[in-house]
């Protein structure tokens, strides 16, 4: 089949700003996007920068903007985006700054799941032997811990964006989902002893009352992680450990106490 | 065609008494029967369920018991209903271990959902149930050259599983498809399908503004003489924060945001002072001065 892809392009050598490139080929009918975009790059135009790996959706490194939605260009088929001969959008992924073409800066990104202190900070002495978890207590946490750091629920997060678009330095925004989300998964392994210290601070500013449910995390996570669903269990934890007092915490606790009573808002 | 009239936050005074007033109208307007259920519970907006998921489904599970009760499908006027109501209709049904469940706190009201109800908001009844051509066919004052920027409201675009996008396709472009079957012209932006911000107020006002100043002055910018919304949190906060908004950014903004029943109520020839403007913060004069009323 043939496609039209409409690339963002930024050198930020040449001193020019943005542009968008065009490009038509041909690619077999069951070709994903980054197939086309590798395409491009070794027989088109070879100076066209993207960031690439397993090209089996395990390694997060290829995920971009397609067709206005954060993506992993290897797990997006062509031909379920478009038909012969139509165009698809091909764009960085957003909320970071680009360092060339499709290729983002993922500091920021970084520096936010370092912030969760994601690592297991057990209590007490460590066991002679391994740890013993019930399987029920860690086959919920299989799906959260199966996020591959791609950034797509970053890049298409309405915070983030809003907080960026007033100026805030990024490491002063939002946490963000996927950190949150890697904050649950630590916060919920029983095998964790920080939960109070984690609550503490995920409850602070920047946090998990800063989200705003708009369940796009939800909808462009390629991994099933639900980022907002982890966000809101993390809600759940800190109310029942009395992490209440904070103006999102006190809402919540006021708007159930109204519908019990009321049946109303 | 009937339906059980699910009213949401159009019910307590501080919220939109004008949008339950003019769906009331419209719907009288065009022959679908209404039976109030005004005694239902609030949906718990997704803040209960993030509370607590087994009481906010056994809220909304008696609600659905009512619509099987009077043997109608539920009809919601609130992006956010409806997104609720969906979610909590999924889980019951894909997991009978779950509804069964929620039927055990249901039995303490005497009551049991069977796990089908059909729910809808008006939004998409108009578009697959009463038709796009008798909606057509039903307006007597086309809104000729006004410019509409339909923005949806979260719940009612995300999460798309829940949503029945797959069996309904025409859903993701409802909004736009009313606005033309009105005679009026759809504006393309950005925000469309973005947050307008209402969760955040009270708990991060800026960021809430913030929202409410990208979405509107977006609209501003291509062109729009209106937006439209199918969400009553969404027309609460577009339309109410909106000085704010334009504070924040140093502008002041005069973006009218009509509910989506007001622009119907407009094309079906209803009186501008029985559409509830005189409630909105920002004046809908220019909209109403477009259309020559």
């Amino acid at each position: 089949m043939e496609v039209k892809l409409r690339v963002s392009r930024f050198d930020p050598e040449s001193g020019d700003g943005v542009r968008y490139q065009s490009y038509a080929l041909e690619v077999p009918d069951y070709a994903t996007v980054l197939e086309a975009l590798l395409k491009i790059r070794e027989e088109v135009d070879e100076s066209l920068a993207l960031r690439c790996s397993c090209l089996s959706a395990i390694c997060g490194s290829c995920a971009m903007r397609i067709n206005n939605q954060a993506r992993l260009a290897c797990k997006t088929k062509v031909k379920a985006l478009a038909g012969d001969g139509d165009e698809i959008v091909v764009e960085p992924v957003s909320n970071m700054s680009v360092i060339k073409d499709l290729v983002a800066d993922m500091d920021s990104f970084w520096q936010k799941v370092r912030a969760v202190d994601p690592w297991l900070q057990p209590k007490g002495p460590p066991p002679e032997r391994e740890y013993l978890v019930a399987h029920e207590v860690m086959r919920p946490l299989a799906d959260v811990a199966g996020c591959i750091m791609c950034g797509a629920c970053v890049s298409d997060c309405t915070v983030l964006e809003t907080e960026l678009g007033l100026g805030k330095p990024p490491d002063e925004t939002f946490l963000g989902p996927a950190a949150l989300a890697k904050g649950y998964r630590f916060v919920a392994d029983p095998r964790d002893g920080a939960d109070a210290d984690r609550l503490e601070v995920l409850s602070g500013a920047e946090g998990i009352w800063d989200c705003t449910r708009c369940n796009i995390c939800m909808e462009v996570c390629p991994k099933g992680v639900a980022p907002m669903e982890q966000i809101l269990a993390l809600r759940r934890k800190a109310i029942e450990q009395g992490y209440d007092q904070v103006l999102g915490a006190r809402h919540t606790l006021e708007f159930e106490k109204t519908v019990r009573e009321t049946s109303w808002i | 065609m009937k339906y059980a009239f699910w009213p949401g936050c159009s019910v307590p005074r501080q919220g939109t008494p004008e949008l339950r007033i003019t769906a009331a109208a419209v719907c009288a307007k065009l022959g679908i029967e209404l039976e109030d259920l005004s005694l239902a519970p609030c949906t718990g907006s997704g803040i209960l369920q993030a509370k607590d998921l087994i009481y906010a489904d056994t809220l909304n599970a008696s609600t659905f018991a009512m619509a099987e009760e009077m043997g109608l499908p539920l009809m919601t006027i609130c992006s956010t209903c409806q997104g609720v109501f969906s979610q909590a209709r999924k889980r019951m049904k894909e997991k009978p271990d779950y509804l069964a469940r929620i039927n055990q706190n249901l039995a303490e009201q005497g009551m049991e959902y069977s796990g089908s109800v059909e729910v809808n908001h008006l939004l998409w009844i108009l578009v697959e149930d009463y038709g796009l051509d008798a909606m057509r066919d039903a307006v007597v004052r086309p809104l000729k050259g006004l410019r509409v920027a339909p923005f949806y409201g979260c719940y009612l675009v995300r999460p798309s599983a829940a949503l029945g996008f797959d069996e309904h396709p025409e859903r993701k472009t409802s909004l736009e498809s009313l606005i033309e079957a009105l005679g009026a012209e759809v504006v393309e932006f950005r925000g469309k399908t973005l947050c307008c911000g209402y969760p955040l107020v009270g708990v991060n006002d800026e960021n809430s503004a913030a929202m409410v100043g990208t979405h509107t002055l977006e609209a501003e910018e291509k062109g729009a003489d209106c937006m439209v919304t199918p969400c009553p949190l969404c027309h609460m906060n577009l339309d109410g924060v909106q000085p704010q908004a334009g504070e924040q950014r140093g502008t002041r903004i005069r973006m009218p945001v009509l509910h989506m029943t007001q622009l119907i109520g407009l094309a079906l020839g209803i009186d501008p002072p029985d559409l509830g403007f005189d409630r909105h913060t920002v004046s809908v004069k220019g909209v109403l001065d477009k259309l020559k009323l």
